[in-house]
C-alpha cells in the first residue's frame, strides 16, 4: 500500500506498518520545544501529572524568545519560569538570551531537528521543520505537558494534498512568494487538518532558507504539517549540522492525495497579503499606493541569512524614507554574527534601520515595534490579522524581504526594480 | 443531564486567536487577567458583558492562528459555556478538549442562531436546541477517543492516570 511522507514518518514513529488517513494512532516525538509564552503554563500542568522528570532531558528544548530580552516584569517573571524549569531538569537545550534565536530559526540551524524527525512544539510555526522532510506541527501548552511526560502523543493521521510548482522563478520571488501565492489560492483554511506536501521543478531549486519559509506558513493555511521531500539541498544543509541520527523519507509512487495543485509559478511575481488575513494576497505590482509607516524584516518566516542578504542589496546605498521606520531582526545569533562579517548589519545601519537582538518581538505585537491606531506596517512576518503588532486600528501587509526594504525606501508597497 | 445554556453572542468566519486573547496580554497565564480582555479586539465590549453560560457562536475556522493555550483558557473563565462554530482552527480544537472548554462543530447552528438568541447544548448527545426560534441542531461526533479525555477530566488527569496506573 504506497503511502506519503507524512504517512511514512508517523506509521514508523508510530511502530506500525502502515497508516491511513483519520487515524489515531500514538507516536514517539524525537523533540519537543516551548517558549516563554506557552511553556510557563506547560510547566505548570506537567507538574500535576505527578511525574518528577521529563521524558529525555535532551530532548525537551526550551527558547525564551517571544517576549524577550524581558520586556516588562510579568514577561521576566514567565522567562523565569523556563530557566528555572531547565536548571531544575537538567535541560541539555535551553536557550538564554545573547546565545539563542528565534526557535524555528535556531532549531534547523543547531541541527536539532532533521530529516524523518517528528518533533511538537507548543507554537504553531512548528510546522517549520517540515522543510527538512520532518513531521513538525504545532501544539497547545497541555499537548507539550502531555508529552515532556511521556514522550509521545496522539495524533490523527492527516490527509495529503500535494503542491507541484513548475517553472523558474523571477527574480526577487522566493519562498515567501510561494507560499503567500498558495494561501490566497486555497484561502487560510484550505488546508485545514491536512498535510501539505510541497514539491516539483521550482521546490527542487529552492534553496533551505526558502523552504523553511514556505513550511513555515502552512499552519496559515489551517495545515498540520508541511513538508518538502528530502533531497541533496537538504543533505547539504544537514550535513555537519544534525546532532541525531536521521532518516530520509520519499512519498510512494502512487501515494494517495485528497487534492492534487499544480502552480506554473514562472511568471510569478512578488506577493503581498493585505489586511486583514494571510490569504488576502495580491501581486505587488497592483498593490496601489499604500504608504507605510514601519517595516520590520526578521521572524522565523524570514529573518534567516538568505532573507538579510536579499534586503541588504535593495538596501545597499540606500536611505530608508524620513517617514518609515525599518527594524531588522537577525533570527539568530547565529544569523546575526554572519551578517555582521558580511558587511550586511554595515549596510542597514547606514541606511538608517534598527537592527536588534533575536526576538518575536513585533511580529505578534509583544515589543520591539508596535503599531499607533492608523499606522500601517509591512513586515516579513506571518500574520496580518486585526491587531496583530499593536492597536486594533493599525495594519499589517505581509511580503517578502526584498518587497519590505523596497517599501522601506519609498515609503510605500513597491517592488525591488523601483529602487535599483 | 449535562446541559449547557445561555444567551448567544455571534462572531463570523476565521476569528483568529490574536482577537480572542491579544498577544499584549500573554505575559500572564492568569485565567482571570485573560478572561478580562477575552475577545477584545473582535468586539471591546464583550469581556465587560458576557453572562455565566453565555455560548459564542462562530463560522468557520474559528480559533485559527497561535497555538496559545490561552484562548480557550480565556473563553472558559470568562464564563462562556461552550462554542459552536462551522469548523474549528485544529489546534484551538486540540486545546479546547485539553483544557476543558466544551465545543461543538455545527455549519447548521452556526449559520442559524442569531445574536442573542438563546440556546442549549445537550453534551452528550451534541444536540443544539435554539430556544428563541424552536428549532434543533447536530453536532458533528466527538470521536470516542476525545471523549475518553473528557471522560477523565482532561488531558493531564488522562496521563496521570495512565502513568500512575
Amino acid at each position: 500500500m504506497p503511502m506519503t511522507i507524512t504517512e511514512k514518518i508517523l506509521a514508523a514513529h508510530a511502530g506500525l506498518d502502515r497508516v491511513e488517513p483519520g487515524q489515531l494512532i500514538n507516536v514517539r516525538v524525537d523533540l519537543v520545544l516551548g517558549n516563554d509564552i506557552t511553556a510557563p503554563v506547560a510547566i505548570k500542568e506537567f507538574r500535576r501529572i505527578g511525574v518528577e522528570k521529563v521524558f529525555d532531558r535532551e530532548r525537551v528544548v526550551l527558547v525564551p524568545d517571544h517576549f524577550v530580552p524581558n520586556k516588562d516584569i510579568k514577561s521576566a517573571e514567565q522567562a523565569k519560569i523556563l530557566r528555572d524549569f531547565a536548571r531544575q531538569q537538567q535541560l541539555t537545550h535551553y536557550f538564554e538570551v545573547g546565545r539563542m534565536g528565534i526557535e524555528h530559526c535556531l532549531l534547523p540551524e543547531q541541527g536539532l531537528v532533521g530529516p524523518g524527525d517528528v518533533v511538537i512544539g507548543a507554537d504553531s510555526h512548528t510546522c517549520t521543520y517540515g522543510a527538512l522532510g520532518a513531521f513538525a506541527t504545532g501544539v497547545g501548552s497541555t499537548d507539550l505537558a502531555a508529552a515532556m511526560a511521556l514522550g509521545e502523543i496522539w495524533l490523527k493521521v492527516p490527509e495529503s494534498i500535494k503542491f507541484v510548482y513548475y517553472g523558474e522563478l523571477q527574480p526577487w520571488v522566493g519562498g515567501k512568494d510561494l507560499i503567500l501565492y498558495t494561501i490566497g489560492q486555497i484561502g487560510v483554511d484550505g488546508a485545514l487538518y491536512q498535510a501539505m506536501e510541497f514539491t516539483g521543478p521550482a521546490i527542487e531549486t529552492l534553496s533551505m532558507d526558502g523552504r523553511l519559509t514556505m513550511s513555515n506558513m502552512a499552519v496559515e493555511a489551517g495545515a498540520k504539517n508541511g513538508i518538502v521531500p528530502p533531497d541533496e539541498i537538504t543533505l547539504d544543509y544537514v550535513k555537519g549540522r544534525a546532532r541525531r541520527p536521521y532518516r530520509v523519507y520519499q512519498s510512494d509512487p502512487g501515494a494517495r492525495y485528497a487534492r492534487v495543485y499544480e502552480f506554473d509559478v514562472s511568471k510569478l511575481e512578488p506577493q503581498v497579503a493585505f489586511p486583514h488575513l494571510p490569504s488576502n494576497v495580491r501581486p505587488v505590482s497592483q498593490a496601489g499606493h499604500v504608504e507605510i509607516q514601519q517595516v520590520v524584516i526578521g521572524s522565523c518566516t524570514n529573518g534567516r541569512l538568505e532573507d538579510l542578504r536579499l534586503a541588504a542589496r535593495v538596501l545597499q546605498g540606500k536611505k530608508v524614507h524620513p517617514g518609515v521606520r525599518l527594524i531588522v531582526i537577525p533570527g539568530t545569533q547565529e544569523v546575526y554574527r554572519t551578517a555582521l562579517k558580511e558587511g550586511l548589519i554595515e549596510i542597514f545601519i547606514d541606511a538608517g534601520a534598527a537592527v536588534s537582538t533575536p526576538t518575536c518581538g513585533p511580529c505578534l505585537g509583544g515589543h520591539m515595534g508596535i503599531l499607533a491606531a492608523g499606522e500601517r506596517c509591512l513586515a516579513t512576518t506571518n500574520r496580518n490579522f486585526v491587531g496583530r503588532m499593536g492597536h486594533p486600528e493599525s495594519e499589517v501587509y505581509l511580503s517578502n524581504p526584498a518587497v519590505a526594504a523596497a517599501s522601506a525606501i519609498l515609503g510605500r508597497i513597491a517592488a525591488p526594480q523601483e529602487v535599483l | 443531564m449535562n446541559q449547557l445554556r445561555g444567551k448567544v453572542w455571534k462572531f463570523g468566519d476565521d476569528i483568529d486567536t490574536d482577537a480572542i486573547i491579544p498577544a499584549r496580554y500573554l505575559n500572564t497565564s492568569d485565567p482571570r487577567e485573560l478572561a478580562a480582555h477575552c475577545m477584545e479586539d473582535a468586539d471591546p465590549s464583550f469581556a465587560g458583558r458576557v453572562q455565566p453560560g453565555d455560548i459564542i457562536v462562530a463560522g468557520k475556522n474559528f480559533g485559527c492562528g497561535s497555538s496559545r493555550e490561552h484562548a480557550p483558557i480565556a473563553v472558559k473563565a470568562a464564563g462562556v459555556s461552550c462554542v459552536i462554530a462551522a469548523s474549528f482552527a485544529r489546534i484551538f480544537y486540540r486545546n479546547a478538549f485539553n483544557i476543558g472548554l466544551p465545543i461543538f462543530e455545527s455549519p447548521e447552528a452556526a449559520a442559524k442562531i442569531q445574536e442573542g438568541d438563546e440556546v442549549a447544548v445537550d453534551v452528550e448527545s451534541g444536540t443544539i436546541t435554539n430556544l428563541t426560534r424552536n428549532e434543533q441542531y447536530r453536532a458533528t461526533p466527538v470521536p470516542p477517543f476525545m471523549q475518553e479525555i473528557i471522560a477523565a477530566g482532561g488531558l493531564i488527569n488522562y496521563v496521570a492516570r495512565r502513568l500512575n496506573g
